[in-house]
This record gives C-alpha cells, structure tokens and sequence, in this order.
C-alpha cells in the first residue's frame, strides 16, 4: 500500500462495515414476535419513553442480547485471528482446534456441581471455568503442534479433541437434573438468548480489554507474519508474543463459550473475509475490522436463528456454520491449488 | 584490529548442548565482505545464526563495536544488525512495499505506523535495488530474484552496520545471482556496511569478497584474502575435492579426469583446447596433451582433466627434450586433435609433433 488507493479501500470498508453494525442492530431490536417501528426504537433508546412493554422488550430482551452478540462476534473472530497469527496458518480457529469445546466442557460440569448444591453460578465462575477448559484443549493441541509440521494433522487432532470434549458434556448433562437440562441442553448447541444486561458488562469487561491488547500488538504480529527469526531479528521478543497470543485467544473463545456456548466456525471464516475485503494482511487494520466483521456476522446469524423458523429459535452454531464452513472449505481449496 | 565493525572471540557454536565449531575468531569492518564457504553441513549457516543472536552461543563472545552483543536490548540490535535468512514466510496480501517496509520495525511507534520520513527510507532502499516498481505487487507472487531484493531493501530500511546473509542467492538463476551480488557490492561501498554471508558459488564467492573464511565441519579451516585461500589445494582439501579439479584463475571446478592408456593426443594452447578436453572427458576418453607452459589458459583445465600432461614452466621455451617425450605419448594415442591454427616461434615444437603424427599415419583431426 505504497499509494492513497489502499487507504480509501480500507476506509470504505470500515465505513461498511459500521453502517452495517448500527443497520442489523436496529433490525434485530425491531424483529422479532412483536414488531418494533424504528421510529419507536430510537424514542425507546434514547429517551425511554413509549409503550412499557415494548420498553421492556427492548431494554429487557433485544438490546442486551444484540449487544451480546456484538462482543461475542467480535471476541470470537479476534480469538481466530490471534490463532491463525500463532499457528501461521488461516484455518486455525477455537472451534476447529476443539479450544470452544474444552471450555464447554469446563463450564457444563461447574454448572452442574455448583446447581446440584443449589447454588447459582455467576458470570465469573463460568468465565473462569470455560478458560480453565481452554486452556486445557490449548496445552493439548500446543502438544500436537511440536510433534507435527502438518497443519491438516494438527486440525484433525483438534477436530478429535472437540468431540471427546462434547461427548463427556454430553454424558453429564444427561446424568444432570432435569432442571438443570433445559438451561444446559440450551447452552451447549450455542444461543445468544436470555442475555441479561449483567451478563453484557461482565462479558465488555473481559471482551473488550482483550481485544485492546490484542490490537496493540499489532506491530509485533505483522513482523510475526513474516516469519519467526525475522521477526526476532526485529528486536520482537518472540516467545513472550506467543505467549500472549495464546492466553488472549483462549480468554476470548472463553468468554464467548461461557455466554453463548460454543459459536462454530465465526473464528476462521471472519478473519479470512475480513482480509480479503481489506486486500491486506497489516494487523493494525485487520484486527478491528474482524471485530467489526465478527459482530456483523453473528448479529446476521443470530437475526436469522431468530426470526427464519419463528417461534422456534434455532441454534446460533446452526447458523454461522451454514455461512461460516462454505468459506472454510472455499479457504482449503485456495490453499491447495496455490500449492 | 580495533577498527573492525564486528569481532568473534573464541566462539564455540552449536545446537543445544553440543558444540559443533569451536574457537571462531571472525571480524569485519564496515564496508568490507567476509564470506563463509565450505561444504553443505559444515556449520556456515549455525555460525550466522549463532552470531547474529538468533542461536544461543555456547561459549565466547561477539563484539559489535566493541561492545559485547549480548548486551544490547532488542530494538539497539535491530537497528545495527539486520538479517537475510532463506526461511522467510511468504503471507498473502502482503505487497512488496509492506514487507520491505517491515525493516522500519526499530523506528517506528507503538503501532507500528510508518510516518513520511519511513516511506522515503523504504523507497529510497526500494529504488536502490531496483524493485520500486514492484511495490504494490503481492511478496507471495513474485519470483525468486525479485523476492531477494525485496528483502535485502527491507535489510536496507533497518539502517544497519551489519547484515548477515544466509546463502543468499540459492535459488537464483545466474543472472539474478550477479545482479544481487552486484547490488549488496555496491550498497556495502555506498552505505559503508559490513557484511557477513555464506555462499556455495566459489567463483562468486571469490570475485565478491575482501575476506573468505573455510568452515569445515568442526573448525574453521583457513582464512584470509580470496587470493590467499582461492588455491587449488586449499579448495581442493576444504571440499576434499581430487587434485587438480579446482581451477584458481576462474573459481571453477572440472570433473575428475579420465584415467587409462591415452587414446588421443591433443595439441593445443591458447585457450583452444578447452573444449575438446571438455568433450572427451565427458566422452570418457583418456587423452594426454601439451605440450603446454605452465600459465597457458589451457594449462589450469588440462591439469584437471588430462591422462598425461605435458608441461613447461611460465615463459620457458619448450625444449627439444619436452618435444621428445610429448612425441612418444603421441605416437602411443590412436588420434591426433590438433586445434591450433598458427604455429610460430613459441610453439615450434607442436609443428614438430603435427609432423610426427602425420608420417607415423595417425588420424588427425583439426
């Protein structure tokens, strides 16, 4: 990007990607089982008046969880971009690795040891919990990669990894009680339902800070992309970026996997669009654009999870993997024919 | 010397624990080419890596300015030390201007956002190898000569005293291999830089260099100035390549020479012969030739390549008893090539053996 025109396709993308934020934010807040004219949402919003019903439709219900499908998008598809940076490859992603399905794991057995002592579980317990089971799935596929150059090799073990993890959640919620089941059952298919607005500030206060540091190690992840011992001939201290790539990625898949459950498919697919409509690989732009891209994205899924089969809500991994693995497959192709 | 740039003091490189070279003592000043040779696996590249931090060092130090390279921070070395590897990663969507422009590393900001003053500095090292024309062409499509040259303009915008070059011109072809030595020559005189690198081309290695070090396995062989260690038995032990196979005067090497009863003799001189000992060498026949002065150009490959070679030293007459014995080896062959189309004084006694041969009937071929 030697010359202006680069700059205005990136603007123009920002630009797009924006408008499209605020458009599918007001459409999932107006639809639904009962619809909202925009012209009423925005008196709602921003100056609190109007039918109480629809008031609490609004505060209650639709904004909190097109919210919370906002950070998650984001988080997600800055934690697949963290984890394509790490392992050098674009089809790296916290669903694929089986990282979204160790959290789940992690966060199906505290809820049903803390539930079965009758105890609620809050935000930061789950959090604490689906980073925990992150982590774990992470040590494991780090112990695949350091036996294995192949990529392919890598995502099969991680593909294993994820089913293992679901079939032990789900050998424990059919041992769990019935009560527990439907919230659980729920849960572990993924859904941006019944997000309250606690739920959104426990979720910005881990989100958001991620993200931040993540973007403001954008310096070092463009020399990164050109190499290991480039990077280190640069004065980047390698092994401390690899470290907080890492960490960053699982504290992001985390957070989503303990409020939504697992998402499938937004970690690789977004990133990988997101570069292609920005024709460039700089980090500095790329990192906000996938969070802008990744909350775009679940927001169009979770507007269709709601609304295509209304009253029934379909599962938000449903959704994105009907976009999101068409692109993934689309991406492997690429790769093969260039070689 | 004190004013050298860069300085090994009894170093001992390896890969973890196990010492491979020991006792390197290397130094370079700025403006000047100190070039590893020596065979594949002898240690070139754990040396530039070990020096140039990207391997721990298992013993001794490295001076950089005279001062211990251990002790400058990341970004102090990035901006004197920069480095050429062939194990570069090849992104997609990255252009050519942006992977050159990542040698700004050490001077720009916290995001790394390249101010004006950093565009001018990657432009102008762009220009300099020629390549600006490529900058919004993408690094992963563009071909091995032009990638090189992206990324010796990326070493450039780093401003170093140093760069290290892992056996840069690998995978060029033979145009390319002389125009980026020609480029790193010149951006070492202009830019007074010092620099480091390992090559497998002797003939370049010799026409680059202003110092030349033998890496052999387990120790440095030998080093000093091309003309000191481009001699056949230094190159010819290094490599344990057979006698005479190195020639000196070019920096080639010939294959090993055909052995048995010559079966043709060939008279020759002047650079004439060289072809047909090339031709029958590869034909598999055992010739002998002469008879030649020692500084002939024919001389150097006749050595490398002839049965029986028939030889006077630099600028003495051939003798009528050198004529003699080349005589007697000729009357032995089956075949007379002759590829001299003049004769005078100087070479009076290859007349002589024309002669020989044509009243002995043997087949002569011009």
């Amino acid at each position: 990007m030697a010359d202006g025109s680069g700059y205005k396709r990136c603007g123009a993308v920002f630009a797009f990607l924006l408008a499209a934020l605020l458009l599918l934010l007001l459409v999932n807040i107006a639809s639904g089982s009962v619809s909202i004219a925009p012209g009423e949402i925005f008196r709602i919003l921003f100056r609190r008046e109007g039918d109480p019903t629809n008031c609490n439709i609004v505060w209650q219900i639709r904004f909190p969880r097109a919210l919370a499908a906002v950070l998650l998008g984001g988080g997600l598809s800055v934690s697949g971009f963290a984890l394509q940076t790490f392992f050098h490859n674009p089809i790296a992603g916290p669903f694929v690795l089986g990282i979204s399905s160790g959290a789940k794991l992690a966060v199906a057995l505290v809820m049903i040891l803390l539930l079965n002592q009758g105890r609620p579980v809050s935000s930061f317990e789950m959090v604490l919990a689906a980073f925990g089971g992150a982590m774990l799935s992470m040590c494991f596929v780090l112990a695949v990669s350091v036996r294995t150059d192949r990529m392919s090799v890598l995502i099969v073990a991680g593909v294993m990894i994820g089913y293992i993890c679901s079939a032990v959640t789900d050998f424990v919620v059919t041992f769990a009680d019935d009560s527990n089941i439907v919230n659980l059952h729920g849960w572990s298919l993924g859904s941006f339902s019944g997000m309250t607005w606690e739920n959104v500030s426990s979720m910005s206060l881990i989100i958001l800070p991620a993200f931040l540091l993540v973007f403001f190690l954008s310096k070092p992840i463009g020399a990164y992309l050109l190499g290991e011992n480039y990077a280190r001939s640069l004065g980047v201290n390698v092994r401390l970026l690899q470290t907080a790539l890492v960490l960053l990625s699982s504290v992001l898949s985390a957070a989503v996997t303990a409020f939504a459950g697992p998402v499938s498919f937004v970690g690789i697919a977004v990133p990988h669009l997101t570069r292609n409509l920005l024709r460039t690989s700089r980090p500095v732009l790329v990192i906000p654009a996938s969070f802008l891209g990744g909350s775009v994205f679940c927001l169009l899924c979770d507007l269709i999870a709601r609304t295509v089969f209304a009253p029934t809500e379909l599962s938000i991994s449903s959704v994105t993997a009907i976009f999101g693995a068409p692109v993934v497959i689309w991406m492997m192709l690429r790769k093969k024919r260039e070689g | 010397m004190s004013d050298s740039y860069f300085r090994t003091d009894d170093l001992t490189v390896g890969y973890g624990k196990k010492a491979l070279i020991r006792g390197i003592r290397i130094e370079v000043r700025r403006g000047e080419i100190l070039t590893l040779i020596g065979p594949n696996g002898a240690g070139k590249s754990t040396i530039l890596r070990s020096v140039s931090r990207q391997l721990a060092l298992l013993g001794g130090t490295v001076f950089l300015e005279g001062r211990d390279m251990a002790s400058y921070s990341g970004n102090e070395l990035a901006r004197r030390l920069a480095l050429l590897f062939t194990d570069r990663a090849r992104p997609e969507l990255v252009t050519c201007f942006e992977a050159a422009a990542a040698g700004r590393y050490p001077y720009t900001g916290r995001l790394g956002i390249l101010g004006k003053e950093d565009r001018e500095k990657v432009r102008s090292a762009m220009e300099l190898m020629q390549i600006w024309d490529l900058r919004d062409r993408s690094f992963s499509a563009v071909s091995d000569g032009q990638r090189q040259r992206v990324l010796l303009a990326g070493a450039l915008c780093q401003e170093p005293e140093l760069i290290v070059l892992d056996e840069p011109t690998s995978f060029l072809d033979v145009r390319h291999k002389l125009e980026f030595l020609g480029l790193l020559r010149n951006m070492t005189r202009e830019r007074r830089i010092a620099v480091i690198l390992s090559l497998h081309e002797l003939d370049l290695a010799q026409k680059i260099s202003d110092r030349v070090v033998c890496v052999k396995g387990d120790r440095i062989m030998d080093q000093g100035s091309p003309e000191e260690i481009f001699q056949e038995e230094k190159i010819r032990v290094l490599y344990d390549l057979p006698e005479g196979s190195f020639i000196p005067a070019g920096g080639g090497v010939e294959l090993p020479a055909v052995r048995g009863e010559s079966r043709v003799f060939v008279i020759g001189g002047g650079g004439s012969a060289l072809p047909v000992y090339r031709r029958l060498q590869r034909e598999g026949i055992p010739f002998a030739t002469g008879v030649l002065n020692e500084n002939d150009t024919d001389a150097a490959a006749a050595r490398a390549l002839a049965n029986e070679l028939f030889l006077r030293p630099a600028f003495e007459p051939v003798r009528a008893e050198d004529t003699a014995d080349a005589c007697g080896a000729l009357l032995r062959c089956e075949r007379v090539i002759c590829t001299l189309r003049s004769f005078g004084p100087q070479n009076e006694g290859n007349r002589e053996l024309i002669r020989a041969a044509e009243e002995a009937g043997l087949e002569i071929e011009r």
